[in-house]
């Protein structure tokens, strides 16, 4: 099957000058991430903030630069960023934000902020495309009344069910959620997430959804895929990843996450500082932090390297097993 | 001050925001009576202006030298003369032409030069933007008295320069307003909402950006408003402004000001004037800005 998205050893790097005259220091905020999405399948993409999983939804869009590595969406390599081709391809992939209030316009009433992606590429005719924002807020479950509604009269779920809508607009094949739901009441998150899930199976996008909330993330992916400054550590299916997490930094994630009915279980907090991408370590970056961290860890980088199938890991202790 | 109908216009307008045309539009409430009056001031003026050799009664320079320092209410003169016997009425009329015509021209191109720059220097950042900065530092460095001193004196004087001129004072805030704003609309705002749907820069920035920037411009513009007719009254003063025998508001004013104890309505008629026109201004933009913002109904 040829997937709708991949991307190939992604890297971004920032310069940052330390004071006035300090040395430039390279941050590499994404380094050689690999990631495909295919038609109707959900990639989740966890991290700790700073982590890069951001940045590489916006890199996997054109929004943001490459500085390594290739992006292929439906087999074609993405057209320059803000060129005609790539304004024109926007109709085939679309972002879902963290805040819905942010990304709306607070001066237009919904139902034109929907319709605008119709107006923008010209789609359909000129006064059909009301009746289409229409149908598409009733796709995800606001009614016409809040057409004539400014952003801020609606609730934090209206909105980014606003947002969601002006997405779909275009028939979008990919849709890139970075964090849509943690700026939402755990009530509201849930309803957000099961209407992604719906017209996911209704309309067969592919997803890539950025969170750090492990137990949205594994309610709604196919896949997960797990990052720690900058660099992919473990992917697999979201079953196999939560049963039996094999990287140590996965193993203490699903550990904090809790859930009922799966009992007591050794609980480790991580230890040490969050991860800082100016001072990464050297070798694997979470050796600091491993409970489990032998020598080896601190001097070489451990490769992520397939284990059964659809499994990759990047961890010198898992792959020697 | 003249008497605007209020209900036929408000009843054009809710019929105006009723009409469908096909967009998701509430209706509006209805606009205050004070508006109504500076709306209704500043078309007046903007009429006066317009209709200038046809409402002043005398020329400018015509003297009547037995009704010199007439005072208001003399028949043919009905605010007074000057010390030269000159109708005050007529000259008042000229002399908001004038200023109406250095204020409010000076105010629309120090906006449109403004926020034009800023919204260049938001959208190519780099090079650009250090440049517009450099700019907009050494404008607010420089006291503009001097640079318009320097400008007059070297340039000599015409209508068009001095507005031109004039456009200069005050563009460095809207440069600045416009730029920090669309900048942050920009980041993870609508902006890039908007542009991640696909949308070209133009649209982006006139349909979204400046309507959202709007408000916050139209509140500079009522400032720089008064401020033009101010230095052009300073500059006048000095000699360099409206040269006589031309006048302006601010020229009267200062002119005026040698005769306050004995002839004080020489220099009262135009600074009432300036200050019925700044006001109406500021409470037609505070007014436009409510409206303009739909989170502030």
């Amino acid at each position: 099957m040829s997937a709708l998205l991949d991307a190939r050893n992604l890297g971004r790097t920032y310069r940052m000058r330390q004071g006035l005259f300090g040395r430039v220091l390279d941050i590499h905020a994404v380094d050689g991430v690999d990631l495909s999405v295919a038609p109707g399948e959900t990639l989740g993409f966890v991290g700790e903030s700073g982590s890069g999983k951001s940045t590489t939804g916006r890199m996997v869009l054109g929004l943001e630069p490459l500085d390594a590595g290739e992006v292929r969406f439906e087999g074609e390599p993405l057209p320059p960023t803000g060129s005609p081709a790539w304004r024109r391809q926007r109709t085939r992939m679309q972002m879902i934000f963290q805040d819905p209030l942010a990304a709306l316009d607070r001066r237009l009433t919904i139902g034109v902020q929907v319709r605008e992606p119709l107006d923008i590429h010209d789609i359909g005719a000129r006064e059909e495309r009301d009746e289409r924002a229409l149908s598409l807020l009733s796709l995800v479950g606001l009614s016409p009344v809040h057409a004539a509604r400014y952003p801020h009269e609606l609730s934090g779920g209206q909105r980014q069910r606003a947002v969601i809508a002006r997405a779909l607009a275009t028939e979008p094949r990919l849709l890139v959620c970075d964090e849509p739901v943690s700026a939402l009441d755990v009530s509201i998150q849930a309803q957000v997430v099961t209407l992604l899930q719906k017209l996911q199976d209704n309309l067969g996008i592919g997803m890539l959804f950025i969170s750090h909330d492990l137990r949205v993330v594994r309610q709604i992916s196919h896949r997960i895929a797990v990052i720690y400054l900058g660099r992919i550590v473990e992917e697999g299916t979201a079953e196999d990843l939560f049963q039996a997490p094999l990287h140590p930094y996965t193993q203490a994630l699903v550990a904090a996450s809790p859930e009922p009915g799966r009992g007591k279980i050794r609980r480790q907090p991580l230890q040490g500082d969050p991860p800082n991408p100016a001072d990464r370590p050297s070798g694997c970056a979470f050796h600091p932090r491993c409970p489990v961290a032998e020598a080896r860890c601190r001097d070489s980088l451990p490769s992520l390297t397939p284990v059964d199938g659809t499994r990759r890991v990047a961890c010198h202790l898992v792959s020697r097993q | 001050m003249k008497d605007t109908p209020i209900s036929p216009d408000q009843m054009s307008e809710s019929t105006e925001a009723s009409h469908p045309a096909g967009s998701f539009r509430p209706s509006r409430p209805p606009v205050p009576l004070a508006v109504w009056l500076a709306g209704g001031w500043v078309v007046a003026m903007v009429l006066v202006a317009l209709l200038a050799d046809i409402l002043a009664p005398y020329g400018i320079t015509a003297l009547d030298l037995r009704n010199r320092l007439a005072p208001p209410g003399t028949p043919g003169h009905w605010l007074g003369t000057d010390e030269l016997g000159r109708d005050v009425l007529s000259r008042l009329i000229v002399s908001i032409r004038v200023s109406l015509l250095i204020a409010f021209g000076a105010a629309v191109l120090s906006a449109v030069l403004g926020t034009t720059l800023g919204f260049l220097a938001a959208h190519f950042r780099g090079v650009v933007e250090q440049i517009v900065l450099m700019l907009a530092d050494f404008q607010a460095a420089l006291p503009f008295l001097i640079l318009a001193l320097a400008v007059l004196a070297f340039f000599g004087n015409s209508l068009v320069l001095f507005v031109c001129l004039m456009g200069l004072l005050g563009w460095e805030r809207y440069a600045r307003i416009a730029r920090g704003l669309a900048l942050s609309s920009s980041g993870q705002g609508y902006a890039a909402a908007v542009r991640q749907l696909g949308a070209s820069p133009a649209r982006v920035y006139f349909r979204h950006i400046l309507p959202n920037t709007a408000s916050t411009l139209i509140v500079s513009m009522t400032i720089v408003f008064p401020e033009i007719i101010l230095m052009e009254s300073g500059l006048s003063f000095l000699g360099l402004g409206v040269q006589p025998p031309q006048t302006s508001l601010g020229s009267m004013v200062g002119y005026g000001r040698e005769y306050l104890t004995t002839a004080p309505w020489i220099m009262l008629a135009p600074a009432i004037t300036i200050i019925l026109t700044t006001l109406a201004v500021s409470l037609l933009g505070d007014w436009l800005r409510d409206r303009l913002d739909p989170t502030l109904r």
